[in-house]
């Protein structure tokens, strides 16, 4: 008996041995750099000088800032289009491509290799291909088909979209990779069952694939709103010099942060946004682990 | 013959429809990348006369293949860290009863929930304080352990039965030993998994790099890019040549290695 | 034995230590470090005990670091900033005062430009220019030679400007242009020469006197704002940003005339089969008036004992008569000294000329913060370009979001 306590002991004492380095440096690199956030958030700070206590100061000035609820309802479209529009078209990929033999692996490889391209450089391309004639190919095409040239980055209304699609572009292979994954673990007696009671593909589409895909769906969706919420990369390299605009019309909360930060040294309202972005996500990963629960 | 149903061959024609243009961005790029200045605007995607220069001129007169050795460095090296301490981790929390492990995992798994944009601005400070700005450590210290790695690891360990570590403490192997002898070796799918991610998103990764470095030595890809496509905004095929060495070793990866990272994608994200 | 160990001490120690060693800081580009290096060859060789480190970063992040930098005790002793970055280094301490000994203000305010005023806040001086810049107006002479324009006489008025660009512009058949007559891209120099040209020229000043206030929102600047955007809105001879850059659309022979800084002269310079010229910017009511912006090179906090004096004689050294000929025929960047910016061979250079000229007549601005104010004046031109908003209107938000700057500015 006693023995055996100290073998117990002595793992334990390895355990701690093996954790030690890593439990320094979460705390280092992760619980505290978080506590460090919202301390500075209440403070004004040029990065410089000293930290002078505001309290709520940042917060209020975010409230009454117009180009900040601008930049909120932004980061908002981005999601809002951008989880419908890549769950959808990436299930009705993954539906169809599972079902296909002929090439499937020919197919699934093109539809999954944008997911391992590099944000920015792709960023480029594509900023490439919005400009207007005679450079752009988007308009040079539609040209070609008699259709009226569009402004893409240059319009209030299409700026955004057109930022987003790369996006979408990117992490569609994923979302298709996972998708078809999720079906094929869908045992294959519940769609004999189905067989022999006679229904549909409509039906047995409804009534199993997707209540089967529930707990996919359900990891997509955080995971993409997740990636949607915190756009950078495609709007710092897709505007004019890194503006998100024209007229603010596609920057996101974190290009805000990033220029509060290291552009005006507002380090209090940088951090301020910081807290913001902290909040939203994790309001919306609460609401999905209960959907989730349910 | 098997007659194929009319059905299946318009799913096939829209499938490889959509696959055409989902490639299109990236072989357009490649395209671009090959031609000379006067026809890069033009669409045809084979030029008349194909031409390597923009590639000898990104090598020989710009800092591309420093940026290129920094991200391989950078990526690489975080990678193997993720790889040793995410395991160890994982495996600690598994394997070993103590008091206090219940917390440790929670704590490490909520970290989960903390962005990244978040934590930027306090390392910036941190780093900035131990005058670690603008250097591999600053590049590199942010990522060496994730909650994620943590995570999935320990998920992966579950399924290594106790009584084969059990059985190599009693042959008196130590600690240490059976973690990277026995335990390791029975998880290589995770740690292919884990190794993809992480190695992906380290290549890939723009903010945290292009706050860090100042000097153009310390560049990775994608912020050398960025600073790069500002100043030769006028040399479109330099910015595609560019974008195309950036997206090329993982696209090489990809080809070689295709069967294996899906298998690692699906392994990763489902345990998400 | 023991005198050979005091020799070897005084060697090793004393020898090294006599020599301080300066950093110097710069933003990358290829010309002005090389220009750069042949300066400090030149300074050292004169200063045999000082060592001057030559840094560099690229533009974009440039300024970010510098504040880092500087902040944390580390970076240089004397840095090169942007004019317009002057308050925003002041708040931020970064800099320190350059002592009237060295430099007396009689002596700065007699040879220099006027516009290097700038530099003096509360009294004192902080940082002087080895080179200043200013607008011109570049012309692509084979399209004019196309269009049946004179290829050898650029537009010398504001109303020749409008009708030279007309006879300019190209389109497609679905009506696109595909070749502007006139660039447009407040994000890049249009903003400036909005701001302290076209302003001035239809009877307005952009700012009262002290720059605390807004002033152009009245006709004036709306006359002058409505000319500007009237090469999109109703001449329909622009694109806003066409190409993305007026610059690549003019060297890409895709634009007849482009406004841009000094700067870009050795841009074109290297473009093959470009055949361009450039002129004063075009007058209007007989105003002649010019942008002009510098960089400036200051001594920072950091630097203090003999680092110190080594960086005051370093500074003095690049802001010499001979640093700035040798600076302009280097790297193509205006003297900002006024004896040899007005040498003959200098105002009256083909390329040069036209910049130097317009140093006479040049303004600047006082900015509290330039890309904030720079934003203020592409956001106008969007309004109505892009979401049809009236001139009017959008000009007197413009006013009142530069004045909010401005007033954040002055509180700090």
């Amino acid at each position: 008996m006693s023995k055996s306590r100290t073998i117990a002991q002595r793992r334990a004492i390895w355990a701690w041995l093996f954790l030690a380095v890593p439990i320094i440096y979460f705390i280092l690199v992760r619980f505290y750099p978080t506590l460090d956030a919202f301390s500075i958030s209440f403070t004004e700070w040029n990065i410089v000088g000293e930290k002078t206590f505001v309290g709520f100061d940042n917060y209020v000035r975010l409230w009454d800032d117009p180009v900040f609820w601008i930049v909120l309802s932004n980061t908002f479209e981005y999601l809002a289009l951008g989880v419908p529009i890549s769950m959808l078209l990436s299930f009705i990929i993954a539906y169809y491509l599972d079902q296909v033999r002929f090439g499937h692996g020919f197919l699934r490889a093109c539809y999954f290799i944008p997911f391992l391209t590099t944000a920015v450089a792709m960023a480029w391309v594509w900023r490439w291909f919005y400009q207007p004639v005679p450079i752009g190919i988007i308009n040079m095409a539609l040209g070609q088909l008699g259709i009226v040239q569009q402004g893409f980055l240059r319009s209030t209304t299409q700026a955004l979209p057109a930022v987003l699609a790369p996006a979408i572009w990117a992490g569609l292979g994923f979302q298709i990779i996972i998708f078809i994954a999720g079906i094929r673990a869908i045992p294959t007696s519940y769609y004999e069952a189905a067989k022999i009671d006679g229904a549909g593909a409509w039906q047995v589409l409804r009534e199993i694939t997707l209540p089967q895909l529930r707990p996919t769906i359900i990891f997509l969706t955080v995971i993409s709103s997740i990636g949607f919420l915190r756009i950078f990369d495609q709007v710092y390299n897709m505007t004019q010099e890194g503006e998100g605009g024209p007229l603010n019309a596609t920057r996101p909360l974190v290009l805000n942060i990033y220029k509060a930060a290291f552009e005006d040294f507002e380090m209090g309202m940088a951090t301020a946004q910081t807290v913001v972005l902290f909040t939203i996500l994790l309001i919306i990963t609460i609401i999905q682990l209960r959907v989730l629960r349910k | 013959m098997k007659q194929i149903a009319p059905k299946k061959i318009v799913i096939w024609t829209l499938l490889f429809i959509g696959a055409v243009i989902m490639m299109t961005p990236i072989i357009f790029m490649f395209s671009a990348s090959f031609k000379f200045n006067d026809e890069i605007y033009e669409l045809a995607l084979i030029s008349s006369e194909p031409t390597l220069s923009n590639y000898i001129y990104l090598f020989g007169n710009t800092e591309f293949l420093m940026w290129f050795t920094n991200s391989i460095f950078v990526a690489l090296l975080t990678t193997l860290c993720v790889l040793f301490f995410d395991s160890l981790v994982g495996y600690t929390l598994c394997k070993f009863r103590f008091r206090g492990r219940k917390i440790i995992f929670i704590a490490i798994l909520s970290t989960l929930m903390i962005p990244t944009e978040m934590l930027v601005i306090p390392w910036y400070i941190l780093a900035r304080d131990l005058g670690l700005l603008d250097s591999y450590i600053g590049l590199i210290f942010p990522g060496i352990m994730t909650g994620f790695g943590v995570f999935l690891m320990k998920q992966f360990f579950e399924s290594v039965p106790d009584d084969y570590l059990d059985a190599a403490r009693i042959d008196g192997i130590s600690e240490f030993e059976i973690f990277t002898k026995i335990a390791i070796p029975m998880v290589t799918p995770a740690l292919s998994a884990l190794a993809i991610f992480t190695f992906l998103g380290n290549w890939t990764a723009f903010l945290w790099p292009l706050i860090v470095t100042s000097s153009a030595e310390l560049y990775t890809i994608p912020v050398g890019l960025s600073s790069f496509s500002g100043e030769f905004q006028s040399e479109w095929e330099m910015i595609m040549t560019g974008a195309a060495v950036a997206s090329l070793p993982t696209l090489l990866i990809f080809l070689i290695l295709q069967r294996y990272i899906i298998r690692g994608v699906i392994l990763g994200g489902l345990k998400e | 034995m023991r005198l050979l160990i005091a020799i070897l001490f005084t060697l090793t120690v004393a020898g090294p230590a006599a020599a301080v060693e300066i950093e110097y800081w710069q933003y990358s580009y290829k010309t002005r470090l090389d220009a750069m290096d042949k300066l400090i060859a030149q300074f050292e060789a004169e200063n045999p005990d000082i060592t001057v480190i030559h840094t560099d970063f690229p533009y974009a992040q440039y300024r970010t670091k510098v504040a880092a930098s500087v902040a944390a005790g580390e970076g240089p002793d004397v840095v090169q900033l942007y004019y317009g970055w002057l308050s925003d280094y002041l708040s931020a301490e970064i800099l320190q005062p350059l002592p009237t000994s060295e430099f007396p203000h009689s002596e700065i305010e007699d040879e220099f430009f006027p516009m290097v005023g700038n530099m003096n806040v509360k009294g004192e001086y902080y940082a002087l220019p080895t080179a200043v810049r200013s607008l011109g107006l570049f012309w692509n002479k084979k399209l004019f030679r196309d269009a049946g324009l004179d290829p050898e006489r650029p537009p010398q008025t504001l109303d020749e400007l409008v009708d030279m660009a007309k006879k300019l512009t190209k389109y497609d058949r679905a009506g696109n242009i595909i070749q502007v007559g006139l660039t447009m891209g407040p994000i890049n120099q249009d903003h400036n020469w909005w701001r302290e040209v076209l302003v001035r020229q239809f009877g307005g000043a952009p700012y009262n006197e002290d720059t605390t206030k807004v002033t152009y929102d009245d006709k004036a600047g709306l006359k002058a704002f409505q000319y500007y955007a009237d090469f999109v809105l109703k001449h329909n001879v622009s694109v806003v940003d066409f190409m993305d850059k007026g610059e690549i659309a003019f060297k890409a022979g895709r634009a007849a005339m482009h406004i841009d800084g000094s700067f870009v002269l050795s841009t074109f310079q290297r473009a093959r089969r470009l055949e361009w010229g450039v002129t004063e910017l075009p007058s209007h009511n007989a105003i002649k008036a010019n942008f002009s912006s510098y960089w400036v090179n200051g001594i920072t906090s950091k630097a203090v004992g003999e680092k110190k004096a080594a960086a005051e004689k370093f500074l003095k050294f690049i802001t010499t008569n001979q640093a700035m000929q040798l600076w302009l025929d280097d790297v193509g960047e205006l003297p900002a000294r006024k004896a040899v910016a007005m040498r003959a061979e200098n105002s009256d250079h083909p390329l040069y000329g036209a910049f130097i000229r317009g140093l006479d007549y040049a303004y600047t601005t006082d900015f509290y913060s330039e890309a904030a104010q720079r934003k203020t004046v592409v956001d106008m031109l969007d309004r109505i370009v892009l979401t049809g908003m009236g001139v009017a209107e959008s000009l007197s938000i413009a006013a009142a979001e530069d004045q909010k700057i401005i007033d954040e500015g002055r509180i700090e």
